[in-house]
């Protein structure tokens, strides 16, 4: 039984790694995504098989779970999913963290009997060598804990910045690094003392120490970081969720764990990699600096002195005449909700004989892929979204650059101000089409506290308010010509 | 158990993991996500094996709670990706 369990495993884990790769290809996403839920029916069901399960419990959890997983992942709102993801991903991290000290706590309680009982008269090697808890086993049940305890706050706390529920903004107080050196120290210590000796008397308070540390570490990891580099966070948590897996699967000595979470772990961080560098910036920057927490009283002016507004009148007869208008989301698109009537525009100005494209910047929005989710929740033809790096060649040919809440992504002080700090960040260049129009709420600074050189460029115009409205009134001019 | 063999698992599995999807594009960034995301609930064996029978201590309902959150995680994951890449195939004829 034990043989065919483990051999269902391997099964599992081919099916994963099969699952994985076809989730990194278009055509076989969903295929891909069905073949890893299999898969992980599959673990589930052989761990089911073995001996000496309470069943209540577990079905009672199962259902639990999946019912209210299942619930949320149906109610969710296009525009709500990188919360959604984010607490998924802070529930695994937490499931992790429980395991391990479950772990703890079975394997803490076998000592008495096993080791005062049976075996009375024993030498060192022996002893050692039938110990339950051999301190590799310690010291990935703190990993567990620790990555575990992390991913949960953290993610939970991303959760409350990108639903609005604790503020966007990136929190900085004085002596947050000696904070944060302190609260790894309560970690890194206790941690090593309990991996010396896990069965000692002191042992399990402090693995209670590293729980907590952990947990507040999470916290003080996405504290100093703004809502745009939220991309950035969630890439990194959805690795260390993964990682936290495999090292729970270190703990149980268990291959699927193991495997599957390490998969995760590189999948994530390689998703963390492509966002650092659509932004320029180290992960250590991202992490640490916290960037977007001032905001700069811009010292220099800009190029073109004050933003011009234009109404939503003149701005429908440029874009009637316009023969190729690119598109450019960004977070307030997302905020605005107004991705539905940007398909319809986009629809319109096409039957008008216009070129229609979407220009998407890899960290337009708040998770990795944010637009292209809400603009294919709109329906807006796959042909018609267009990379940053596909665009950028022609946009001297665009009529009209079309900016949809978006500000950091195409802000010129990126490619033209060394001073700047975003100086480098890949941009898409608006600022070179033969003229944009910026659809922006307000006259603020975007996250990163930033003056847009765009937005006062000689052909630019703004059209200031709540982007629906602004584009339904697009629409609307359009239908009654 | 035969630490070196388990280590040695990670770090072939960490390598395949940064061959298969070194370049992922961009659209599929945020199902890539959440789908892997849901993987790594796979941590759900560990909490079921931790709920023993006979056993109501401790251990027992920290494998309970565990199990009810890597449900969510597994179950909500895989739909919630489901879901939103049915609506990239929609555009995609």
């Amino acid at each position: 039984m034990e043989d065919l369990i483990n051999l269902a495993y391997i099964v599992a884990s081919i099916i994963f790694v099969l699952g994985i790769k076809m989730l990194g290809k278009a055509e076989t996403a969903r295929k891909g995504n069905m073949l890893s839920a299999v898969g992980m029916l599959i673990a589930i069901v052989v761990t089911l098989l073995a001996k000496g399960l309470d069943y209540k419990i577990i079905f009672a959890g199962l259902v639990i779970g999946g019912g209210i997983g299942a619930v949320a992942a149906k109610r969710v709102q296009m525009t709500g999913m990188p919360e959604l993801v984010a607490l998924f991903n802070g529930f695994g991290g937490l499931a992790s963290l429980l395991v391990g000290w479950a772990e703890y706590h079975r394997k803490s309680h076998l000592i008495p009997e096993e080791l005062l009982g049976v075996v009375e008269p024993m030498n060192e090697a022996v002893a050692a060598s039938i110990t339950p808890l051999p301190t590799f086993t310690a010291v990935v049940i703190v990993l567990a804990i620790l990555i575990g305890g992390v991913t949960f706050t953290g993610s939970v706390y991303a959760w409350g910045k990108l639903s609005g529920k604790l503020g966007g903004k990136a929190l900085v107080f004085s002596g947050q690094k000696i904070v944060n050196a302190l609260i790894a120290l309560a970690i890194v210590i206790p941690g090593i003392l309990f991996s010396l000796n896990p069965t000692g008397e002191m042992a399990y308070t402090l693995l209670f120490v590293v729980i907590i540390a952990s947990l507040l570490l999470g916290v003080t990891m996405v504290m100093p970081i703004g809502g745009g580099d939220m991309p950035v966070v969630i890439s990194l948590l959805n690795s260390f969720s993964g990682l936290a897996a495999s090292a729970a699967g270190f703990i149980i000595a268990n291959n699927v764990l193991i495997v599957a979470g390490c998969l995760v772990g590189a999948s994530g961080l390689i998703l963390t990699v492509i966002m650092c560098k659509a932004m320029n910036r180290s992960l250590a920057n991202v992490l640490f600096s916290g960037f977007g927490s001032v905001t700069q009283s811009s010292a220099k002016g800009g190029p073109g002195g004050e933003p011009k507004a234009i109404t939503v009148e003149d701005a429908y007869y440029v874009l009637e005449a316009a023969r190729n208008v690119v598109f450019i989301p960004g977070y307030g698109m997302a905020v605005a909700q107004a991705q539905h009537a940007v398909k319809e525009l986009g629809e319109l100005l096409e039957n008008n004989g216009c070129e229609v494209r979407f220009a998407i910047h890899p960290v337009a929005g708040r998770m990795p892929g944010h637009m292209n989710v809400l603009l294919a929740e709109a329906d807006v033809p796959y042909e018609q979204l267009v990379e940053m790096d596909d665009v950028n060649p022609t946009i001297e040919m665009v009529d009209v650059a079309f900016v949809i809440g978006a500000n950091d992504v195409v802000n010129p002080a990126a490619a033209d101000d060394p001073g700047s700090p975003i100086y480098g960040m890949p941009i898409i260049e608006a600022h070179k089409a033969k003229s944009a129009f910026c659809l922006k709420r307000g006259k603020g600074a975007g996250f990163s506290g930033l003056e847009n050189g765009l937005f006062t460029a000689p052909n630019t115009r703004m059209i200031y308010g709540d982007a629906k409205a602004t584009i339904t009134g697009l629409v609307t001019q359009f239908k009654d010509s | 158990m035969d630490i070196i063999l388990l280590l040695f698992i990670f770090v072939l599995a960490a390598f395949l993991g940064f061959e298969l999807i070194s370049k992922v594009p961009s659209q599929l960034h945020t199902p890539l996500m959440s789908g892997s995301n849901a993987i790594s609930g796979i941590t759900i064996v560990g909490a079921i094996i931790a709920v023993e029978a006979g056993d109501s201590g401790l251990a027992t309902w920290l494998g309970f709670a565990a199990i009810v959150l890597a449900s969510i995680n597994v179950v909500g994951g895989y739909l919630v990706t489901d879901r939103m890449l049915g609506m990239f195939k929609k555009k995609g004829k």
